[in-house]
């Protein structure tokens, strides 16, 4: 049907088929990207994008298919070879040296030198100024990358691969862990990459974002291609239709909440930052059985704190924290959760899951000691730890060939729905969820939503942070936006989308004198 | 507490610091090599044996060529054949490093105690003529130096050989490109493959250069402290160094801070006739200090994030 000829795709790769023990990743994919166009990659969890697109990276070897790159046939050995065809990839879980400063992050394997071997630090710095000043993308080359919150380092992954000279760049979700704002700004970036020559590869769960950033979308659905589209001519229900198979209800469908008695009491707490600064400088709220709180806010003003110190992963420097009418302050967050607080931390590599442990071992971290799972605290009960596994991942339709499976091997989205389960699945009297369906697909996305409004139906207390201000107004039944460590407002949950944003960037006059 | 005063007094004579010199250099090289494998992200802890087989054939290259040179080279190539056995078990083959590290030990003890009975049959191995063993050598006018010279310019060429090293390994792992290459490999492999490096390539140089520095310092021992070979010499020095290593941060002047503090408790020890104290106390110094440091003294130090973790391209 097209007449395009195979010196205008940058990208074409035919039958490419991998399979990894239990699973067909990718089933004979076909994939074709035109010179100059961004090109959209979607398709529910664990439908094969990744592995397709390490691939085309090098990182994996197809068991069989073939990959074209500007017309001509290639083989990859390795990303050295695809770094020299003018690929670049920014990877889901970001490739970046925590110790390393910015600019050594860049340079790595296409180092400046002086001399014989000299690192040259000044070279560095004025490349990567350059770099950032062309494309508008400010950086320190010399601040420590593990400094930098996500959108900086994000911003770094960029750099990274444009001062390779990637001419092909592939960004396997990018905007995953960005905020609106700094969605918008990638997409200006984007967009001026295309004007000047480069073909970008795009991945994303989110919808709305490939069509408006896209030229054309490749679907993929259990390891194999089931449509190309053109995004002008296509719309959000048609993509989500062809990715799950089914319609998807793109919005929360929920009953008003029947608020109960307050579960948990929030007293004027008080917290640092990783970094030994103030991050909660008093913060108060009341949190009632059934219902759900959202916490609206520019990332970085106290949000993931305040989920940690609840949850008692961080210290408090000062208020009280009370459940029901216990003293939960100070209880570490062992203690917490035997006292009925399930947390959905936000960094599900980092802190939510033991990334070499199996899914039946993640699916009981921290409930290990419980009844259910063991013989007096003592000697773990492994049928009933896999009967356990095996219905989660039924019931929240984790993609994997067994319970067995080490979470590492998971895809992305998939790793966070084993957290998601576990968490819910603890029937807490308190649930913390930080940015819950981040990373997983609409299919997901609609799942867990109702899910946790089915918590909130059966009595338990939700908190909610999202950096998705869409997904905070449709769960929440009451709005608590944060700004610099405290909360300025509550709000209710029709609150127009202007108010809710100038409140977050510290504008806009409380409605309940910050409770 | 005379016991105390006694080592006051010891601590500011400068034969006391030139025997401590050459204790701290014998821990210096293996505890350089571990640097440079560990922050490649591969755990080290054969260093012992490396050094073991390095003092045996120095010895019996040196019984049969007459040349310290050639058996310093005899020497390192034989560190460095041990270490490659710990590349291919843990790089290649992806095996538990701490596992090959103590397999390698054992099996060096083994191997030389094994040569010694079939080359040279039950008596002892014999000694090398001094005119054979490496040499000491002043350095011109800086020997002359009160104090300083003694300890740092009266010495062996293999203490100059160390400190050289020393400071080179400092300069490339921390200002060069291939440094900044070994530390991206030792803290996220995945990261450095990414980036076009070769992750495999960086690793196995590294653990073969740390074959060839313990090498180097078994041929020390071997012919230029003992001259002899008698088995198990080593003792137990290897591991010293590993603790001077994590004592060190994985820096290499760190490092070199331990193995001084090390040496000299070995000197104090080997001054003991003039020390009024138990020499069974005075023996357990070195490894008293080590524990205590270990326990530590020196505050927490954590190791590159990906040391002992092998790494396989293609899987997150
Ligand atoms: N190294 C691996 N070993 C075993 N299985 C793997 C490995 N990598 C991926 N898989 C499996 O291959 C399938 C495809 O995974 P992939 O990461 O490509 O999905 P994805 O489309 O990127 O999903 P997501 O949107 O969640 O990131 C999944 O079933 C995953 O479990
Ligand atoms: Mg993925």
């Amino acid at each position: 049907m097209s007449t395009t000829t195979a010196t205008d795709l940058a990208v074409q790769m035919r039958g490419i088929t991998k399979a990894f023990p239990g699973v067909v990743a990718n089933d004979h994919v076909d994939l074709e990207v035109r010179a100059g166009e961004i090109h959209a990659l979607v398709g529910e969890n664990g439908a094969g994008k990744s592995t397709l697109m390490n691939i085309l990276y090098g990182l994996i070897h197809p068991d069989s298919g073939e990959i074209h790159i500007n017309g001509k046939p290639v083989h990859m050995a390795g990303p050295r070879d695809a770094i020299s065809l003018g690929i670049g990839m920014v990877h889901q879980h970001f490739m970046l040296i925590p110790v390393f400063s910015v600019g050594e992050n860049i340079m790595l394997g296409r180092e400046p030198v002086t001399g014989t071997d000299f690192y040259d630090h000044s070279r560095a710095r004025k490349a990567i100024n350059d770099l950032t000043k062309r494309y508008g993308l400010a950086l320190d080359p010399d601040a420590r990358m593990g400094d930098l919150p996500v959108g900086l380092q994000q911003r770094a992954e960029i750099v990274k691969v444009l001062y390779r000279g990637a001419r092909i760049l592939i960004l396997d979700e990018p905007t995953g862990v960005l905020t609106p704002q700094q969605t918008n700004e990638l997409f200006v970036v984007l967009r001026d990459l295309v004007k000047a020559g480069k073909t970008i590869i795009f991945i994303s769960h989110k919808l709305r974002e490939v069509l408006e950033i896209s030229d054309r979308i490749t679907v993929m659905r259990r390891g194999k291609v089931v449509g190309h589209l053109t995004t002008r001519d296509t719309s959000e229900e048609e993509i989500a239709t062809l990715m799950v198979g089914r319609a998807v209800l793109l919005r929360v469908d929920k009953k008003p909440a029947k608020p109960g008695a307050v579960v948990l009491k929030v007293e004027d707490v008080s917290a640092n930052s990783d970094r030994g600064v103030p991050a909660l400088k008093g913060v108060t709220f009341e949190l009632r059985q059934g219902e759900i709180l959202g916490i609206a806010g520019v990332e970085g003003n106290g949000q993931s704190e305040l989920m940690e110190v609840i949850a008692g992963t961080r210290r408090s420097t000062g208020g009280h924290i009370l459940l029901g009418d216990r003293d939960i302050t100070t209880y570490d967050a062992r203690t917490e959760r035997d006292a009925g607080v399930a947390f959905i931390p936000e960094d599900r590599r980092g802190t939510g899951l033991v990334l070499s442990f199996s899914i039946a071992e993640n699916s009981i971290l921290g409930r290990e000691r419980s009844l259910t799972f063991s013989w007096h605290e003592l000697v773990l009960k492994l049928v009933a730890i896999r009967d356990w596994a095996r219905k989660l991942v039924k019931e929240f339709d984790i993609r994997t060939p067994s319970i067995d499976v080490a979470a590492r091997n998971l895809s992305g989205g998939n790793q966070q729905k084993v957290i998601v389960a576990r968490e819910m699945g603890s029937k807490p009297k308190v649930l913390l969820a930080a940015q819950p369906t981040r990373g997983v697909d609409i299919g997901a996305i609609e799942f867990i939503h109702r899910r946790i409004v089915q918590e909130r139906d059966g009595g338990t207390a939700v908190l909610l942070v999202s950096a998705e201000l869409d997904e905070v107004r449709s769960l929440s039944d009451r709005i608590a936006v944060m700004y610099e460590g405290k909360i300025v407002s509550i709000e209710s949950p029709d609150t127009p989308e202007e108010r809710l944003g100038l409140l977050m960037t510290g504008g806009g006059k409380a409605r309940e004198g910050a409770a | 507490m005379s016991a105390i005063t006694d080592i006051l007094q010891l601590l500011v004579t400068a034969n006391l610091w030139q025997v401590a010199m050459v204790s701290a250099v014998l821990l210096l090289l293996p505890a350089l090599g571990g640097v440079i494998s560990e922050r490649s992200g591969v755990v080290n802890i054969a260093m012992e044996g490396m050094m073991l087989t390095g003092a045996f054939f120095a010895v019996w290259a040196d019984l049969n060529w007459h040349s310290p040179w050639i058996a310093v080279l005899v020497a390192m190539i034989a560190g460095g054949l041990m270490a490659l056995i710990h590349a291919v078990v843990s790089i290649r083959f992806r095996a538990d490093q701490i596992v090959s590290g103590i397999a390698i030990n054992i099996f060096a003890a083994g191997l030389t105690v094994y040569l010694v009975r079939t080359i040279y049959g039950l008596q002892d191995v014999g000694h090398v003529v001094p005119a054979e063993a490496l040499p000491t050598w002043d350095v011109p006018l800086l020997s002359a130096i009160p104090f300083i010279g003694k300890v740092v310019f009266q010495q062996n060429v293999v203490v100059y050989i160390a400190l050289i090293v020393l400071v080179l390994v400092e300069i490339v792992l921390f200002r060069t490109r291939l440094g900044l290459r070994i530390r991206a490999v030792g803290e996220h492999p995945q990261a450095a493959d990414t980036a076009g490096l070769n992750v495999y390539v960086i690793r196995y140089g590294a653990v073969i250069t740390s074959g060839l520095l313990s090498g180097l310092a078994g041929a020390f021992l071997a012919i230029g402290v003992s001259n002899t070979f008698v088995p198990n010499m080593t003792d137990g020095r290897g591991y010293i160094a590993l603790a001077a290593m994590i004592f060190g941060k994985w820096t290499p002047r760190g490092a070199f801070v331990a193995c001084i503090i090390f040496g000299l408790g070995e000197a104090i020890y080997a001054n003991n006739s003039t020390i009024h104290v138990s020499q069974y106390l005075l023996s357990m110094l070195p490894y008293l200090i080590t524990l205590v440091v270990l326990a530590g003294l020196v505050g927490r130090s954590t190791p590159p994030a990906a040391d002992g973790i092998p790494y396989a391209a293609g899987s997150e």
